[in-house]
């Protein structure tokens, strides 16, 4: 591990951008951005802190700068930088006494632009620090919003998330974040499908009524109707000639 | 392709039909108890001798009749909850029953035969102030009802009115009773406080006299006087410690007439505020000229107006006297009055009205509960022996809302216990083991301390089982000899032991803090009751007096210990919270004795804004209750060292979640090794979009039993199941129809990372909902549509397991897939709650309380987010309904049949050894029990199972065999032979 050189791999921690756009199809964008928001609503940008102490008491710094855009499809990008020596090393030793690692983000609203757009306050997640360290530092960071645009919540994972007690020996792993930022808005619960529902019992009424219409009541019995016509006038004919025996007899 | 389909549902309803109960299970096992509240008014019938009838008006607006010799329900009208159904005043006359109901907004006349409603008249708007009867000659035609600024009369046989007068000055006079002794006027009076008495006289025919008396000592008539005598109104001026006597009728300017206490040699008892009890045996006539003075708490005097209506002679002085009361019957009036006899009982004895002369052999024995109330009010039933002497039956009412009848010489016929009618929360605790199976258990349970005295143990037990068989055998003997309805089956603490199956079960419930205010001591007296409560019969094996709890209490009850650590006593907790301060209290006690323990609950001097039951164990097997106080410290239930080192050793895993609803913020917290706490975790829901409603984990007691659901094609599709996980519902601050709103978040309590957030468009609450296993169902309504609408999330992993062993919140990366859908329900709900059972093997089924009292069993497979709009083969082998957007209501699904539960407000379900059935007990004016078989019984026989045919036939397959053996044998052995 330690052979890699050290230049291929200070390539390749350019501060690490990732970019999600969550534009769920099913979720609400529509109506809580319509009316005054413009395409060109310029995105801001709030501070993501990051406090890991070995005594557990929080201490926030700056991780990074997180670039929020409202609007239309709501966007979050995330540039940080990379952790210092002494960073890196309280990291480990957090991690080696089962430390936390917390983020915190300050509670905005993404579409509010008129008002103060920070309201006092800030949302806060955490992870194991070992597993972060594990991980080599592959978190994967969701910020939450509710109706109005509102952060809510902002969750922190790692992947893998779990806790081995591998030791991570090369330093240079731990200086970079690889960081999956995502924004979810609340999805739309469905309604009940009645308008599907009656489709589908006029589809399967269409399907059953019609082998029924096609042959009338006559249709199907004129046989039975014919010969219980034929036969009530026999029945009719012959009684008369009965009666008129017995009166021929008397 | 529809045969099939049509084929299937019918499989389907046949499947799930076969739920509802057969005639002849009716009453087998479940059971339920009609509660009517707190007594306001009550009344004997009256009208004919032979009578058992009791009426009663109370607190929770309901209009009930009972069987005085048993006190069986004969019926019981429950009307609206809240103001608009509150009973003002309930008088009897013969065989109507009158009521003013709603705060003057209704009259309505029962027919005290049958329950049924004779007529109902609509009142003119005013709040109303008292009501009499009103007669002329001898004879009661119409009621009088006096509201803030009018009076009126109506008639009494069809509630028409005769006719409505406006009282003047209405803005200044305080009009506060209605008089009428039977000749043609009717008197109303009113007060100016501390000014005057004004009296306004109407005769029957219309027309008005008034009158004004000077009265500055007067503040109020209501609790100050009373009419006795000849229209004498007597009242009583605790400033002057004078009586004050005034004829109502007297033509010109009256006057005040003062009588002195100090006259009559009497005392009030410092700070103590006098009352007076009068009574009018018949409206036709004049009230009695004897009357009640209390001067203390347990001091009362019985006094006479003399036939000149200026004197007053004291008859017989009561002290000690809790409580006195007059009872009439024929001629004769008596006064009954309640003397405290020792510690455990009191003394109700008769005396003669009109010369306070004790009568002979009247002595009734009330026995005092040391875990009850004291006694609150008396109502006594006066009536005639053949030898003309007077004979009675009281009803006693005491603090704790329970009615007691008592008969001569002092048994107690019957009692309610009426504080059941508001159950808050309750839980269901298991029996003991019996003797011989404690006594097996304890072997086990004891260290081994060498092998010698192993053996002699295990010996001396079995030898103890032994004679435990036979004492069952001899009893067994013994009972057959005796005829049959001799056999004692009544269910005592003593004999109080688990069944086989643990059907069972010892229910604890906790009532609402009642207040009971006494007029006569000016004391508030705030309670709560527990009570324990056999839950085969519903008979009540105990209770226990809570003191001083406050109204706006919220109570938690824990179980802490089970019955399953013989030697140690079962163990519950109950948290007593004030709403508003935060204060807490604790008390605990032995769930199966309702004795409270010798063990001390910590003192709690700060809020405390959470408990939570660690499942921590303590050398004497109770589970650890910590208390977060307001400055987040952490208070163990019990301390001891042991659980504080066991707290230290796992304090980074203690993760617990904190939510202020009137700040919209949900936080997390995690346990330090100083038992302080840190935060670690925070979501903030702002309150200007939406506020928190409700949140709701899982029950800790549930199981499950299968990780995930077989698909069609074979493929595995894993539940999500978080045990950490909250649901959180909320509802918009918006109430527009088309903004409003509910979302549903589910959050992990330990990482606060929220897995699934949902809104409900055009939905407004109230939101009932249920969260279990891998699933919440919430119900709403629909403000677009106007309906209420079921909807169902199901969470899963996926078809792979992230880590199959161990679920752990903080190694869960990936969200759950989400699979929701929505249904239309066509009854709104009241509560709603899951079965549960001993392994979650058995399918699940809702508990829908109805408002119409009925509970629903709903099954789980018909809130299935998976079922299909159109029918596939993969679905089909999966056993998937298919959607339709309507949920059914079948009749079948009821599982209280006829027995409904009114203002039905919590169910509360609890698994039994069998893992088919499940105990269901719902609460709320009534408590109804049944036992519910989500799956049917497939772990039991049927009742009518053929054992006789099934050994019979096994038998003789089993000679068939070794007949042919035989005979194959013979055959293979002549063949050898041959």
């Amino acid at each position: 591990m330690a052979s890699v050189p050290r230049s291929f791999l200070l390539l390749s921690i350019i501060p690490t951008i990732l970019i999600l756009c969550a534009d769920f199809a099913c979720c609400n964008t529509g109506r809580k951005t319509g009316d005054g928001l413009d395409t060109d609503f310029s995105g801001f940008s709030v501070p993501l802190e990051h406090s890991f102490e070995v005594d557990d008491v929080s201490r926030f710094r700056m991780r990074g700068a997180l670039q929020l855009r409202g609007g239309r499809e709501t966007s979050v990008s995330l540039s940080q930088s990379q952790l210092s020596e002494e960073d890196r090393k309280t990291l480990k030793e957090v991690a080696a006494v089962d430390g936390l690692y917390k983020i915190r983000v300050p509670r905005v609203s993404l579409t509010d632009r008129q008002t103060e757009r920070q309201m006092d306050g800030y949302l806060t997640a955490f992870v194991r620090a070992c597993s972060l360290v594990e991980s080599h530092l592959s978190d994967v960071i969701t910020l939450h919003t509710d109706v109005s645009g509102y952060l809510i919540g902002v969750s922190i994972v790692t992947i893998p998330g779990a806790c081995r007690g591998t030791e991570v020996e090369d330093e240079v792993d731990l200086e970079a974040f690889n960081t999956t930022l995502t924004i979810i808005a609340p999805t739309n619960a469905p309604q009940p499908e009645t308008a599907l529902f009656i489709e589908r019992m006029d589809i399967e009424h269409e399907k059953r009524g019609k082998p029924q219409e096609q042959k009338s009541f006559f249709a199907k019995y004129w046989y039975l109707i014919l010969g219980g016509a034929i036969f009530l006038m026999a029945s009719s004919s012959a009684q008369p000639s009965a009666g008129g025996a017995e009166e021929q007899q008397s | 392709m529809s045969k099939p389909t049509s084929l299937f549902v019918i499989f389907f309803s046949l499947f799930i039909m076969s739920e509802a109960v057969f005639e002849d299970q009716v009453g087998k096992f479940d059971w339920r108890q009609q509660y009517v509240g707190k007594t306001l008014f009550a009344h004997f019938d009256s009208h004919s001798q032979s009578s058992n009838k009791l009426f009663l008006a109370t607190d929770k607006n309901i209009f009930a009749s009972f069987n005085s010799r048993t006190g069986d329900l004969l019926w019981r009208h429950v009307d609206k909850v809240g103001p608009e159904g509150t009973i003002d005043i309930l008088v009897l006359h013969g065989q109507d029953a009158l009521m003013v109901v709603g705060g003057g907004r209704l009259l309505r006349s029962w027919d005290t035969n049958m329950g049924g409603l004779n007529w109902e008249a609509v009142l003119d708007t005013g709040s109303f102030q008292a009501a009499c009867f009103v007669a002329i000659q001898d004879t009661v035609k119409h009621v009088a009802v006096l509201k803030k600024a009018a009076i009126s009369l109506h008639y009494l046989t069809n509630g028409h009115q005769k006719w409505v007068e406006n009282l003047p000055d209405s803005d200044t006079v305080q009009y506060q009773a209605v008089y009428s002794g039977g000749e043609v006027e009717v008197y109303v009076l009113g007060v100016v406080p501390n000014s005057h008495l004004t009296i306004i006289a109407y005769s029957l025919e219309d027309g008005e006299i008034i009158k004004s008396v000077e009265a500055p000592w007067l503040s109020s008539v209501e609790s100050s006087c009373v009419v006795i005598g000849q229209g004498v109104l007597m009242c009583v001026d605790p400033a002057t410690l004078a009586l004050y006597t005034l004829p109502i009728q007297a033509e010109e300017a009256p006057q005040f007439n003062q009588i002195l206490l100090q006259s009559l040699d009497l005392e009030v008892s410092l700070g103590f505020q006098p009352v007076l009890v009068s009574s009018q045996p018949h409206p036709a006539r004049s009230p009695i000229s004897e009357f009640f003075l209390q001067l203390g708490p347990d001091h009362h005097v019985l006094l006479q107006l003399n036939a000149d209506g200026y004197t007053i002679a004291a008859l017989r002085d009561f002290q000690p006297a809790f409580l006195v009361s007059f009872a009439t019957t024929g001629e004769k009036t008596v006064a009954v009055v309640m003397t405290p006899k020792n510690e455990t009982a009191c003394d109700i004895n008769l005396f003669s009205a009109d010369s306070g002369r004790r009568l002979l052999d009247t002595t009734v024995i009330f026995p005092l509960d040391l875990n009850g109330g004291k006694p609150f009010k008396l109502y006594v039933h006066a009536f005639l022996k053949k030898d003309d002497s007077v004979d009675y039956r009281v009803l006693v009412q005491t603090q704790d809302h329970a009615l007691t009848f008592i008969q001569q010489p002092g048994r107690v016929v019957w009692t309610r216990e009426e504080a059941l009618a508001d159950v808050v929360t309750m839980e269901m605790v298991d029996l003991p083991l019996t003797g011989t199976q404690a006594e097996l258990e304890g072997e086990f349970g004891k260290k081994a301390d060498g092998l010698f005295p192993m053996v002699l143990k295990r010996l001396s037990s079995q030898v103890i089982l032994l004679q435990a068989w036979l004492a069952h055998l001899w009893k067994l003997f013994y009972e057959a000899r005796k005829p049959h309805g001799q056999v004692k089956n009544e269910v005592t603490i003593e004999t109080l032991s688990r069944d086989e199956f643990n059907l069972q079960k010892m229910m604890v419930m906790v009532t609402a803090s009642g207040k009971c205010w006494s007029r006569q001591s000016l004391f508030i007296f705030v309670w709560s009751q527990l009570f324990g409560i056999d839950s085969k019969s519903g008979s009540i094996l105990w209770k226990h007096y809570l003191e001083n709890v406050q109204p706006n209490a919220v109570f938690k009850l824990i179980v802490q210990r089970t019955t399953a650590h013989f030697p140690h006593p079962p163990q519950c907790t109950l948290l007593i919270k004030d709403k508003d301060t935060g204060l807490a209290s604790l008390h605990v006690f032995n769930p199966i004795f309702g004795r409270k323990s010798h063990i001390a609950p910590p003192a709690l001097p700060r809020p405390i804004l959470q408990s939570l039951l660690l499942p921590v164990i303590d050398q004497d097997y109770a589970k650890v209750l910590l208390l977060v106080d307001d400055q987040y410290k952490v208070t163990a239930f019990p301390s001891t060292k042991n659980v504080l080192q066991q707290l230290q050793e796992m304090a980074s895993s203690i993760f617990f979640y904190l939510i202020r609803s009137d700040q919209g913020n949900l936080s997390g917290f995690r346990l330090r090794k100083d038992l302080s706490t840190e935060r670690i975790w925070e979501v903030v829901l702002p309150t200007e979009v939406q506020k928190i409603v409700a949140v709701n984990g899982k029950r800790p007691n549930e199981h499950v039993h299968s990780q995930g659901r077989v698909m069609g094609d074979r493929s595995v599709l894993y539940k999500y199941l978080n045990p950490n996980l909250l649901a959180v519902v909320t509802e918009s601050t918006d109430a527009h129809p088309e903004r409003a709103f509910v979302g549903v978040f589910l959050v992990d309590g330990v990482t606060g990372r929220i897995i699934h957030e949902a809104v409900q468009r055009k939905a407004r609450g109230p939101v009932h909902f249920v969260h279990s296993e891998n699933w919440v169902v919430y119900e709403y309504w629909n403000t677009k549509s106007r309906r209420n609408e079921f909807s169902v999330l199901e969470l899963f992993e996926g078809t792979e397991l992230y880590n199959s062993t161990v679920f752990s919140s903080l190694d869960r990366p990936h969200l759950p897939q989400v699979l929701q859908q929505t249904y239309i329900f066509p009854s709104p709900i009241t509560t709603m709650e899951a079965t549960l059972t001993e392994k979650g093997i058995t399918s699940r089924h809702l508990l829908v309380g109805l408002p119409s009292g009925a509970i629903l069993s709903l099954p789980k497979m018909f809130l299935d987010p998976r079922r299909p709009e159109v029918v596939t083969e993969h679905s089909r082998e999966e056993n998937l309904i298919p959607y339709a957007p309507e949920m059914p209501i079948r009749t079948e699904w009821f599982i209280n049949y006829n027995q409904t539960v009114a203002r039905v407000k919590g169910i509360y379900t609890a698994p039994s050894g069998l893992e088919s059935t499940c105990l269901v007990v719902a609460y709320g004016l009534d408590i109804y029990q049944t036992r519910v078989y989500p799956s049917k019984q497939f772990d039991v026989l049927k009742d009518d199972y053929d054992y006789v045919l099934i050994s019979s036939v096994l038998f003789a397959l089993f000679f068939a065999t070794m007949i042919s053996k035989r005979l194959a044998q013979v055959k293979l052995l002549n063949r050898a032979w041959r």
